[in-house]
């Protein structure tokens, strides 16, 4: 039996008689193709009409085969409406049989697939307009010599990248046409039609010349992206052998050639100055600048920058927390990611404005390793709290608190020089040495880790709780007015 | 001085930066009938220099002319290349006369550093906005970040950016201290990190409110960077430490690593040489391993060396390694397991997922499924092949795959 279809690019037809094929179970051997309107070859068998009408009824394929067939179909191979035919004629046995990509026939069908669409995205990327008139007048035109029959597939690309230009794109074996309106299809016309300039290649050369680095040749690896067949349609091809060719002898006069005096003397800035960490307590802000550049631990290296204290400079309340958190260490600021939005939510319902009060961190680098996209969060240990002790001290005695509250185990230490157990000492006032108050209590972060929800309820109503004590002290303060 | 000069200093200028991506930004078009050009997700290479680099975007220099000294830089200020600077109208005239001609996916602009960083930041931006603005251009556009820029200009070159970028230059402080004296590398981390929350920010507005679109846009194409290999003593291991604290920090797309490459009119201060490009492509396959490939960045070099090996891709040298792990059985691993075997890709491992549920896979698949048989062969079991027990004791495995020639392209 032989099957004869309208053209190249026919799926439709071939599709139609494939069915009736399957249906009327006539075996892949049996069916030969070709495309109408071919030279009549030398054994050319007879044009035979499809089978008759085959006993009613239908089957399934999977949705990925359609998809599989109408790209292959645009192959240039002759074989391929046999080979889309054999595989359709053992779908209905196996339907898995496309997942076996060790299967013979679906390992070469994947590969004719594959080529069609790296044809294709090489005609969007290779082919080259040539302007005809000038704007707003101008006709865009390009040749194109596809390997596959992807004329038509390749165009939509065309017409939503160039809505607002007309453009043809010729090739041997169809051409595409755009009035901006719609694509229009015509026959093939010879390369003669094409035009053969444009006022900006001579530019566009320039311009390729100058971003080839010569130092670092690889005319291979850009022979695999950008193989010989496309070149002659290329402006810019004809630069390529020049440009190996003279690789070599540029490359070695960049690094035979010493470099010349500098034409003009370039103060070099000195070397950022050393700061010694003083001991001099200054205002908050001389402090924050200072602990910038803080180096007394590791941690700064890996992290974005120092995350300093926040607050009134009088504030009477004082807040610490245990360090920077991801979006902290992004923001430069503390207590502004998911810790941060659970601290503000319970200041707010235990009566304290957040923007009243002096808010920071025991240890002021974000602790942290990192794991793909993201940033794990590691707790800081004594020597690390104890090499940011300093700066949380200056802060202590810069702003005067009549009240600090150490939120979590890491601030505790921070706050009292030793390890704090949270659950005996929270909820109530603590006199530190110097006579100002500490308060104990869970660190925020804490409250977001809790699995159950009732438990969470609960601690959160704790936490809340003992910032009321906290509230009640910042109510009775002459500084918070 | 003619566009066309220009345009050869200033490219020549702009092509020591490895980037070129063009791809996954969000879906555009010009079927409006209002404007010009589309993105698709996928970038597409419109040339190839005989360098092997594609050619994607017009990447170019505003301007050459830098007040900053950075000696691996080929405009640094007291280098005696020749100076240009486009205005921005011929910047938005080339862009669009080559986009049109489908030369080009979009635009790269970058710029020495000139007066401040704020007017350097403000004049890249000003082509940005003119293309989107007056010329409603839809193609890709990636603009290099100059750290320290004010906020709203950050914010104003990400609506208009499909991608942001700042160089990180060399992975460790000190030598950037010394080879670029005037940047500042926590400067450039503080601006990646508002990148990034600034990325974050559209991110989840979009998730919100995924047709209101109300959200303000910014860099779809998210944030990248590049790194300079061979410039200075930094170890493979210091490098990919850095890339993996950058990839986790701020959410970079791509760290791009740059070999070391002689300039004309270099500083003597720099080792002239060919650039190390075997070091560089074995840095992106470990890169990769860090990205697709489950690996730590711990576990990619060979601690006692701290670089990565040049006779074999990194994934074959800690297979080498862990020769205890293998061989592993094709038909039964993990996918865990199959991403770590020599000449897996990605690609083979999925297709041998979904294709061991049928039926099993033989040593005759291989070829079938892409996989090279030499590499893998010693460290897997098939159906019907298990590799002999001494073949992975043994001392010489190591040596049957170091190079006869020299390898090019990807290979694992």
């Amino acid at each position: 039996m032989h099957i004869k279809l309208d053209g190249e690019t026919d799926f439709d037809g071939w599709r139609k008689a494939a069915r009736t094929l399957v249906l009327s179970e006539v075996k892949p051997a049996e069916v030969s193709w070709s495309v109408r309107g071919d030279e009549p070859g030398l054994f050319e068998p007879p044009d035979e009409a499809p089978p008759p009408a085959a006993p009613s009824g239908t089957f399934n394929v999977p949705a990925k085969f359609v998809d599989l067939a109408k790209t292959t179909i645009l192959h240039h191979d002759p074989e391929r409406f046999a080979l889309l035919y054999r595989l359709l004629w053992r779908l209905p046995g196996h339907h898995d049989l496309l997942d076996v990509a060790t299967d013979a026939d679906v390992a070469q069908i994947a590969m004719m697939a594959k080529a069609v669409r790296r044809d294709e995205h090489k005609m969007h990327a290779f082919v080259r307009f040539r302007e005809i008139g000038r704007e707003p007048n101008s006709h865009y035109v390009a040749w194109f010599e596809p390997e596959h029959h992807i004329v038509e597939l390749a165009a939509p690309f065309f017409a939503r990248r160039f809505a607002d230009m007309a453009w043809s794109i010729l090739t041997p074996e169809a051409c595409a046409h755009w009035d901006g309106r719609a694509v229009s299809i015509t026959p093939g016309v010879p390369k003669a039609e094409a035009p053969t300039e444009d006022r900006l290649e001579e530019t566009w050369r320039r311009y390729y010349a100058s971003i080839f680095n010569p130092a670092r040749l690889k005319a291979k690896a850009m022979q695999k992206e950008m193989p010989k067949k496309y070149w002659r349609n290329l402006p810019e091809a004809s630069l390529i052998r020049p440009l190996i060719e003279g690789a070599e002898r540029l490359t070695g006069a960049m690094i035979a050639n010493a470099a010349s005096l500098p034409h003009k003397a370039q103060k070099r800035p000195k070397s950022a100055k050393p700061r010694q960490p003083s001991s001099a307590s200054g205002d908050i802000a001389t402090l924050r600048e200072e602990a910038a550049d803080c180096r007394a631990c590791p941690l700064w290296e890996d992290a974005t920058q120092t995350v300093f204290g926040e607050g009134p400079k009088q504030a009477p309340l004082m807040l610490v927390g245990e360090q920077p958190g991801d979006k902290e260490d992004l923001a430069g600021k503390p207590f502004v990611g998911p810790a941060g939005q659970m601290l503000d939510r319970a200041l707010k319902q235990a009566g304290i404005a957040r923007n009243k009060i002096y808010v920071t961190n025991a240890v002021k680098h974000f602790k942290f390793v990192p794991r793909g996209k993201i940033r794990l969060h590691q707790k800081p240990n004594t020597s690390e709290i104890r090499a940011c002790r300093p700066w949380y001290e200056r802060e202590l005695a810069s702003i005067k608190p009549e009240l600090v509250v150490a939120m979590g185990a890491t601030a505790a230490q921070s706050v009292f020089g030793k390890i704090m157990p949270i659950n005996q000492n929270r909820g109530r006032l603590i006199d530190l040495d110097d006579g100002t108050k500490a308060l104990i209590t869970v660190h925020p972060s804490y409250l977001l880790r809790l699995p159950d929800a009732g438990a969470k309820a609960l601690e959160y109503q704790r936490f809340v709780d003992d910032l009321k004590i906290a509230a009640d002290i910042l109510r009775q303060s002459p500084r918070a007015a | 001085m003619d566009v066309q000069r220009k345009l050869e200093i200033l490219a020549d200028a702009a092509k020591y930066d490895a980037s070129c991506a063009s791809s996954g930004t969000e879906k555009r078009d010009s079927r409006d009938g209002k404007g010009l050009g589309s993105t698709e997700g996928m970038g597409i290479c419109h040339s190839y220099a005989p360098d092997g680099r594609c050619i994607s975007l017009l990447k170019i220099l505003l301007t050459n002319a830098c007040n900053y000294d950075c000696l691996y830089c080929v405009n640094r200020a007291t280098s005696n290349v020749p100076r240009a600077r486009f205005t921005v109208d011929e910047v938005v005239k080339l862009t669009l006369d080559f986009y049109r001609r489908n030369y080009i996916e979009g635009l790269f602009l970058s710029s020495g550093i000139i007066r401040s960083a704020d007017y350097t930041m403000e004049q890249v931006v000003s082509v940005a906005r003119k293309l989107r603005e007056e010329h409603h251009f839809r193609g890709y556009i990636h603009l290099k970040t100059i750290p320290e820029a004010d906020d709203a200009l950050i914010t104003e070159a990400g609506k208009y950016a499909d991608r942001l970028s700042i160089n990180i230059e060399v992975p460790e402080e000190a030598s950037l201290a010394k080879l670029a004296p005037e940047k500042d590398v926590r400067a450039i981390r503080r601006t990646m990190g508002r990148l990034r929350l600034k990325l974050d920010e559209a991110r989840e507005g979009r998730k919100l409110t995924p047709k209101g679109n109300t959200a303000p846009k910014f860099a779809p194409a998210g944030q990248s960077t590049q790194m300079i290999v061979g410039a200075d003593s930094a170890s493979d291991q210091t490098i990919l430490n850095t890339s993996a604290n950058l990839y986790g920090s701020y959410r970079l797309k791509r760290v791009y690593y740059s070999a070391f490459s002689p300039i004309p009119d270099a500083s003597r201060a720099l080792p002239l040489s060919a650039p190390p490009l075997l070091r560089e492509h074995r840095l992106y396959q470990a890169d990769w391993l860090m990205r697709f490939y489950g690996f730590d960045v711990g576990e990619i070099v060979d601690e006692t060396a701290g670089m990565l090996s040049l006779d074999l891709d990194p994934k074959l040298a800690w297979a080498l390694r862990h020769r205890d792990r293998f061989p592993l059985d094709v038909n039964r691993a993990s996918r865990e397991d199959l991403l770590r075997v020599p000449g897996f890709g990605t690609k083979a491992v999925d297709r041998i997922i979904a294709t061991r549920r049928i039926t099993s896979i033989r040593a005759a698949d291989l070829a079938k499924l892409h996989i090279p048989r030499n590499k893998a062969l010693p460290f897997i079991v098939l159906s019907d092949h298990r590799p002999s027990p001494h073949v992975l004791d043994s001392a010489g495995l190591a040596e049957r795959f170091k190079p006869k020639a020299t390898q090019l392209g990807f290979g694992f």
